[in-house]
């Protein structure tokens, strides 16, 4: 540990726990995936209602991709407005 | 050529996609920045205020076959008529203009990344107040048509959940104004990261994602917004 300053360790630290904050992702990609897919299988089976699908499969992707965003959210606070720097 | 002046090459550029001040003001002792977001704010704005002006001109005597340009503001006009009819019902007409107007502010907004602007929506400071307007709108709503019933209807069904359903009024405008945040600054993010790191590669072939980051993300994020914010109101109203 010699030659590693405070701040260098919280910055390096902080930027890992960014990375695995981006995990987050994972679940929001999962989610629209599957509203994607059953939008097409919807929209298969009734080529009429193509408009209402959409609107509700985007709808409902953009409540799923909220996670994700809390998760960007914290990555770009650790990132470029880091409150752990204060702390030292 | 050496790994050295190969990796100077590649960081030729420094990642710029930080909001920066522009002039310093001091108003009743406290510090005011004018900042990037501003500027490209006052860009927006002109440019709809332009596009105002000159539709307002052209509509002044209307041609009974449209053509051009006016056929597109009219299927702009009844694109966004046709989407707040279809999710409001028949409230549609008192918000029509509120809605149409968020719309076109925020896609214009959004695909200002393709002349080289900080987009105004990548600032948390421009979509927190959007989400509050929508946040007041569904309050007042809900107080004009269920009275005492907005308070007692955050104790249902159970008494216990109410924290619950406080916390899910206030987290309204936070995660409508986060996505929008969220989506709009990632794009910017991608598009500095690669112009920045890639910039001796990075000819042409970045207009691809500007398609996708820029006019796709930025499209989609503006209906969900708009959207979100229909149902959200709608919510609150009788049938």
């Amino acid at each position: 540990m010699n030659g590693i300053t405070d701040r260098g360790l919280v910055l390096a630290c902080s930027a890992i726990g960014a990375g695995l904050a981006m995990i987050a992702g994972i679940g929001p990609g999962i989610g629209q995936g599957i509203a994607a897919g059953h939008g097409a299988a919807a929209v298969g089976r009734n080529p009429g209602a193509k408009g209402d699908i959409t609107s509700t499969m985007l709808l409902g992707q953009a409540v799923a991709e909220t996670t994700g965003l809390y998760g960007l959210a914290i990555a770009f606070i650790l990132l470029f407005a880091n409150p752990l720097i204060g702390k030292l | 050529m050496g790994a050295v002046s190969c990796s100077q090459m590649l960081i030729a550029k420094d990642v710029d996609f930080m909001i920066h001040g522009l002039i310093k003001l001091n108003l009743f002792g406290q510090e005011f920045w004018i900042t990037t977001t501003h500027v490209s704010l006052l860009i927006v704005m002109l440019v709809l205020l332009v596009l105002a002006l000159v539709v307002n001109r052209k509509m002044k005597n209307p041609q009974e076959f449209p053509t051009g340009f006016q056929n597109a503001i009219e299927m702009m006009v009844e694109m966004l008529d046709h989407m707040v009819e279809n999710s409001m019902g028949r409230h549609a007409k008192k918000y029509v203009n509120y809605i149409s107007s968020i719309f076109v502010f925020i896609f214009i907004s959004n695909i200002s990344g393709l002349f080289g602007l900080r987009p105004p929506t990548a600032d948390y400071g421009v979509t927190l107040p959007l989400g509050l307007m929508t946040f007041a709108i569904i309050q007042y709503n809900n107080i004009k048509y269920n009275k005492v019933g907005a308070f007692t209807g955050l104790f249902k069904p159970l008494p216990l959940l109410f924290p619950i359903n406080l916390i899910g009024e206030i987290a309204v405008p936070f995660s409508l104004s986060l996505r929008l945040f969220g989506n709009v600054l990632s794009g910017t993010v991608m598009m500095a990261l690669i112009y920045a790191l890639l910039a001796p590669f990075a000819v042409g072939w970045p207009g691809i994602l500007h398609i996708y980051f820029d006019i796709f993300s930025g499209a989609i994020q503006t209906y969900v917004f708009c959207m979100l914010t229909m149902v959200f109101v709608t919510e609150k109203m009788p049938e």
